[in-house]
């Protein structure tokens, strides 16, 4: 009778579930319940908690802060399922995961598929313990949405690569330990010269320098690399394979962001409670500006259907297939983001558009940074023109003129 | 564009001019840096009443030069293109309207003067929350001998911080009233209020302040003054707003132009082309519009509510697109501080909430037009 328990997927499951719940209730401290800082795991830690170093510890040793990662490199080794149910008895408890920041998002998928066995044992697990800040090194002054245009120099010197240029919104440079780089390795091939490195942020030669954005913030940096010497094991991949390895890590990181309109989900009053409060009602209830409902309406239902969507395109790959409609969250993700801050301001009027001291509330204030900081969604990690491009060329098979 | 005589064409072009050469952007990020509550630069504001420019609406028996709304109008949008920081159109434009409108030739002589020279700043103090409602105006003047006393909290009043002079609506038990308030008056509290636009735009508070039988403008029932008022107030803030949208336009144009992806300069991209036609499209209808609501003041017509409405409407709605555009086509260096995207779309949308939003003018365009 055991064994036949033991085989059925659901008791398993069950079973799991016992497991995760108990040592949730042995590791996750009550102190931290609403407490979770998403900026932790870029800009580190503000002050030593000693309750969160124990939680991330604990969850890093665990692995369960990458819960479906290989447990040989410090991942969880969770199935799908597993991962699920971990995360829904975290939501029971108020648990929130303190591993993340761009090795979890976007590198560690990447070395996963493309690195060395050596490089996967000594990069994984450190991501994985939330030891390590990484940073992405991509965008260049002239190489925007044309990242493959980038000059940063990497040349080989027989027993080491020396690297020489200047990067762009280096997201959390300042803070970031190390860095994943799309450097020029052949200056003859547009996107076959390109490679992958990784390469220590303390090494000689780099210089960060963070750039003040308009909503009064400076999350990126300009690097610059003067003389950079990086040791060869240092390349992931093949040499001229890294368009190939760096395009494969922007679909997670297009993924990741799309999640944006996660943003318009959910969280916090909705855009009409927060219009009845400035703006009131009419005798039936109804948000006195009628124009202003109509586009909260309008809003609203677009959110619900982005959604829908990425539901569905989740449904479609988990079977398997890759999904069309994947190519369209990360345009829609931003501008219902976007929409939500715009709307947001409209209806707060002059009370949404402080910049900081007496006069305004948290949430007032917090709406007016956070819709200058949304512009940046549409623009980064491809923008809205560049996304287009992709669905009508790669889609479509809508081809240049030329 | 209108069609300017000598004086218009005269004014603008030295507007023009001015704005560029001693007031470019670059003016507005020392006020910026600066940031002191006042949100101007005094000597700018000294060189602009020097030229007359405080004194365009203003008939010559009280020092102006009497050229009117379009020529006052005309300044603002080319001083709006540099986002030129002065109090020129809450003093010289809004606070004006009101004396010119409804004061007493006594009025007229002891504050239009000194207006006129910059000495003194005037500012209109109407609404008391943080959306344009004079539906919802709520301060009193009472009654008092032959005088008033008057109390009230007024919401980010433009220039309050500097201003020397309110103009502050109030209910009089007749209706709403118009009053004459010296900013030195006691019972009057200024705080300051820090915003994107870096600007001035202070709470005031009114606190049993007395007023003599003398500060009110026109009637107890002055339900219709005000809306006058506002209305010239409202179409000198879409003048400054087209100038915005010119001036933002063109630099995204002149980008597109010089920078180059994938080999190719941007505006070669059709994408772009027509993303710029639309604005051009968008801000070609804004001009007639703007314009077309001061020259209905300057003419007196009976269509000036209307033509101001469907001015404001379009002007929010056609800067709110360019400012938004100008951030998006720059891309990320747009959205640093370092470039001046971010103060064009951060002034546009205190001006977008400026005495009436778009969706508020919409509204009122129906009603006047009877459904």
């Amino acid at each position: 009778m055991a064994t036949i328990e033991l085989t059925n997927p659901a008791d398993a499951l069950e079973a799991f579930r016992k497991e995760a719940a108990a040592w949730l209730a042995e590791n996750f401290p009550k102190t931290l319940v609403g407490k979770e800082n998403v900026l932790a795991t870029v800009e580190g830690e503000a002050k030593a908690d000693p309750d969160a170093k124990a939680w991330k510890k604990a969850m890093g040793e665990k692995g369960w802060g990458t819960p479906t990662w290989p447990k040989e490199y410090g991942g969880g080794g969770l199935s799908f399922k597993e991962a699920r149910v971990l995360q829904e008895e975290m939501g029971k408890v108020g648990a929130w995961n303190p591993i993340g920041g761009m090795g979890v998002m976007m590198l560690g998928p990447t070395l996963l598929e493309f690195a060395s066995e050596e490089q996967k044992k000594r990069h994984i697990p450190l991501i994985c313990r939330g030891e390590i800040r990484w940073c992405q090194g991509y965008s260049e002054p002239g190489a925007g949405s044309d990242l493959a245009s980038l000059q940063t120099k990497c040349e080989d010197k027989g027993d080491h690569y020396l690297i020489n240029g200047q990067k762009t919104w280096t997201s959390g440079g300042q803070w970031a330990d190390w860095c994943f780089a799309l450097v020029r390795t052949d200056t003859s091939k547009k996107h076959e010269g390109i490679s992958f490195i990784l390469l220590d942020m303390k090494t000689p030669g780099v210089e960060v320098k963070p750039i003040r954005m308009i909503s009064g913030t400076s999350p990126f940096c300009e690097t610059f690399f003067t003389d950079v010497k990086v040791p060869k094991e240092n390349l992931v991949g093949e040499l001229g394979q890294g368009w190939t390895i760096g395009k494969r890590l922007l679909q997670h990181e297009r993924t990741n962001l799309s999640g944006g309109g996660s943003m318009s989900r959910g969280q916090g009053p909705s855009l009409s409670d927060i219009a009845k409060h400035y703006v009131g009602v009419d005798s039936e209830g109804r948000i006195a500006d009628a124009e202003l409902r109509t586009k909260i309406i309008k809003h609203e239902m677009e959110a619900k259907a982005f959604g829908l969507t990425a539901r569905r395109v989740m449904a479609e790959s988990k079977s398997g297939g890759v999904s069309l409609a994947s190519s369209i969250l990360k345009n829609v993700g931003a501008r219902i983001t976007q929409e939500r801050a715009e709307l947001t301001l409209e209806i707060m009027g002059m009370n949404g558009l402080g910049w900081e001291g007496d006069g305004f509330n948290a949430a007032e204030l917090g709406a007016t940074r956070g819709w200058l900081w949304g512009k940046a969604v549409s623009i980064y990690g491809g923008t809205t023109e560049i996304q287009n491009n992709v669905v009508a060329k790669r889609i479509l098979g809508m081809l240049d003129h030329q | 564009m209108a069609v300017l005589n000598e004086e218009q064409t005269m004014l603008r072009d030295m507007a023009r001019e001015w704005s560029k050469n001693e007031s470019p952007v670059s003016a507005f990020r020392k006020v910026r840096d600066a940031g002191e509550a006042i949100g101007f630069d005094p000597a700018a504001f000294a060189a602009q009443a020097e030229m007359g420019w405080t004194g365009v609406i203003i008939p010559e028996a009280y020092g102006g030069s009497d050229f009117g709304y379009l020529s006052l109008g005309l300044v603002l949008e080319e001083t709006g293109r540099t986002l030129t920081a002065s109090p020129l159109g809450a003093t010289a434009l809004a606070a004006t309207s009101a004396l010119l409108l409804g004061g007493s030739e006594a009025q007229k002589e002891a504050w239009l003067p000194k207006i006129a020279t910059g000495e003194t700043i005037a500012a209109l103090a109407v609404d008391e929350g943080p959306r344009h409602d004079p539906s919802k105006i709520e301060a009193k003047a009472e009654k008092s001998g032959d005088g008033w006393v008057l109390s009230g909290e007024k919401a980010f009043v433009a220039e309050g911080d500097s201003a020397h002079l309110f103009i502050v609506a109030a209910q009089t038990g007749e209706g709403v009233g118009l009053f004459v308030v010296p900013g030195d008056a006691a019972g009057i509290t200024r705080k300051s209020r820090n915003m994107v636009d870096a600007r001035s735009h202070a709470a005031v508070s009114f606190d049993g302040v007395t007023l003599g039988g003398d500060a009110l403008i026109g009637s107890a029932d002055g339900a219709d003054l005000l809306d006058q008022v506002l209305d010239r107030a409202r179409a000198g803030v879409a003048a400054e707003m087209l100038g915005m949208a010119v001036q933002a336009f063109e630099d995204t144009l002149a980008y597109l132009k010089t920078r180059e992806q994938f080999g190719e300069i941007l505006s070669r991209f059709q994408a772009l082309q027509h993303r710029m036609a639309v604005q051009f499209t968008q801000i070609e209808l804004m001009r007639s519009a703007v314009e077309g609501a001061l020259e209905a003041i300057d003419a007196g017509r009976d269509d000036i509510a209307e033509l101001v409405s469907l001015s404001k409407a379009t002007a929010c709605d056609t800067l709110h697109l360019v400012s938004r555009e100008m951030i998006q086509l720059h891309g990320g260096i747009g959205m640093t501080d370092e470039h001046h995207a971010g103060f064009y779309i951060k002034r546009a949308r205190i001006l977008e909430n400026a005495w009436g939003n778009a969706s508020f003018h919409r509204e009122r365009y129906a009603r006047l037009r009877g459904y």
